[in-house]
């Protein structure tokens, strides 16, 4: 099944989803040594965005967020995509400098078609989202 | 979004990997923001500068780029006082990794002077209608409601893409129909200098990011109205304001009062400096020059401070290049034992956080300063600062 979606930072990545419908400050929620989510009040603490294709509503907190998801690009331990429901300029900008693919806007609503663990591959340049296994 | 030919071959990498990045940003934060092109623009000034600010990240980003800036491109204040950062007791640990930032920033054409008022500034003196690509909040409020120029409040990393390209997307306050005020506010009283920064503080929180029209009593100058959008742009998000018969937009063109009205009260403006905390008696540190003084505010506190010996630490926070032309005032500021202070400020310098109670004349370092640096904040006008630092 494939999705149209927009693109905000172009590339191809495959990866599991990790989902979650809490927003993310990269600043303060995510440790950019391990890639772990640090902040006990989200919804993904304790759990690793390493290699997942990240799928949260949109980005908060400080634009120093940007340089954090380049951190954990540089360590390593960045996803290998995201999905929001709608971006905003801290999460894109830190998608597109570290060379992560990054769609908004999928014709169908993410949270009724993707589930936590399915594999799924993220075509930003060719703008969809593919479902490759269930 | 519409892109030229070249600027698609940009997009496509055909002009390295660097420029590839830095339009992809521009053209992502277009589509977001719903621009219809990209339009060249005169300078750029470039957040993220501090090392306190972008930490390890963001000195590894801009290491990693190559190339060029296009345009005039300046930076935002540092974390420290480039030359003299000894004499503010900076770690020599963060003053190695502050060193580094600059020096990659300066690896890419950009100017590493230091300032949130760059309109001081030769190269950077914008004029009404010039689209421009600034970052620091004040210099945005500024350029867009006292020069009439344009710009967006860029992020760091939007604002360096836009000085490698030249360009910026075509949305916010780059067009007509974002400039118009939503919402008028009425000030009852007469104000007078720090005043104005008082007003901005109690006005930010309540306009949060809008377009505030006000109407007022006096005529401010422009360091006042300085201080006004400086402080609004912290406790809210407003990038551009209007004076009625003052500002340039408001005198050009026909600008019809919005319906909703905000009215404020000189008791509203007397609460800011009648605080009961943080005590007095705790006052360690006075702070003036947020944003960096001008040549006159540097005049009036060399004429306020001559002769005498200043018995706190005082901190008078400039841009460099302001300092070294009128080095004569920085001399004699100096003799009195305050410290001036080039290319950094109370707000982004980690020095701020060995005080105990500072006191400012600046709505935006009140703002700022309790919450992001820690230190309990006293509001005063210049003459009670100076006093102050006197111990009169």
């Amino acid at each position: 099944m494939k999705v149209k979606c927009r693109t905000i930072s172009r590339g191809c990545a495959e990866g599991q989803v990790l989902i979650t419908r809490d927003n993310i400050s990269f600043l303060g929620n995510v440790d950019p040594k391990t890639g772990k989510v640090v902040d006990a009040n989200h919804e993904l603490f304790g759990r690793s965005i390493k290699d997942k294709v990240l799928v949260f509503p949109h980005g908060k907190g400080s634009t120093v967020g940007s340089y954090v998801i380049y951190q954990l690009f540089k360590n390593g331990v960045a996803p290998a995509a995201m999905i929001n429901l709608e971006s905003e300029p801290i999460v894109a900008v830190g998608a597109i400098i570290s060379a992560i693919p990054l769609v908004d806007r999928l014709e169908k609503d993410p949270y009724s078609i993707l589930m936590d663990g399915m594999c799924i591959k993220v075509n930003s340049s060719e703008g969809y989202v593919e479902v490759t296994e269930g | 979004m519409y892109l030229t030919k070249e600027e698609q071959a940009m997009l496509d990498g055909e002009e390295g990997e660097t420029l590839q990045k830095a339009i992809e940003i521009l053209v992502a934060l277009g589509d977001i923001y719903g621009a219809d092109r990209l339009i060249p623009v005169k300078s750029a000034q470039i957040a993220g500068v501090s090392y306190k600010t972008i930490g390890d990240a963001g000195l590894e980003w801009i290491s990693d780029l190559h190339g060029k800036v296009r345009i005039p491109s300046i930076l935002n204040p540092a974390g420290m006082d480039l030359q003299d950062w000894k004499k503010m007791r900076i770690d020599p640990e963060f003053a190695h990794k502050q060193h580094l930032i600059i020096e990659a920033y300066e690896k890419l054409g950009i100017s590493a002077k230091c300032t949130c008022t760059p309109y001081y500034l030769e190269g950077f003196d914008a004029t009404y209608g010039d689209h421009l690509a600034w970052s620091e909040s004040s210099a945005v409020s500024y350029a867009n409601s006292v020069i009439g120029a344009r710009t967006n409040r860029e992020g760091g990393p939007s604002a360096l893409s836009a000085a490698l390209v030249g360009k910026t997307a075509n949305y916010g306050y780059h067009l007509d129909e974002m400039r118009k005020p939503t919402v008028l506010v009425t000030v009852e009283c007469e104000l007078e200098g720090s005043d104005y920064g008082a007003l901005g503080y109690i006005a930010g929180k309540m306009v949060d990011s809008g377009v505030p029209l006000f109407i007022l009593k006096g005529k401010p100058d422009n360091e006042e109205l300085k201080a006004l959008g400086a402080a609004m742009a912290a406790s809210g998000a407003v990038a551009l304001y209007h004076v009625e018969g003052i500002t340039p937009e408001a005198r050009k063109n026909k600008i019809t009062r919005p319906e909703e009205n905000m009215i404020i009260e000189e008791s509203q403006i007397r609460e800011i400096y009648d605080r009961a905390e943080p005590d007095i008696k705790d006052l360690e540190i006075i702070t003036i020059g947020c944003p960096h003084c001008s040549p006159a505010e540097l005049s009036l506190i060399a004429g306020l401070l001559e002769g005498k010996t200043v018995n706190k630490e005082v901190w008078i926070c400039t841009s460099r290049e302001v300092a070294n032309e009128h080095f004569e005032l920085v001399r004699s500021i100096e003799k009195s034992g305050a410290k001036v202070v080039c290319d950094t400020c109370m707000v982004v310098s980690p020095a701020t956080e060995r005080y105990k109670t500072m006191m400012v004349n600046s709505g935006k370092a009140l703002a700022y300063v309790p919450g992001m640096c820690g230190v309990p904040t006293l509001f005063g006008d210049i003459y009670k600062c100076i006093k102050e630092a006197l111990n009169e």
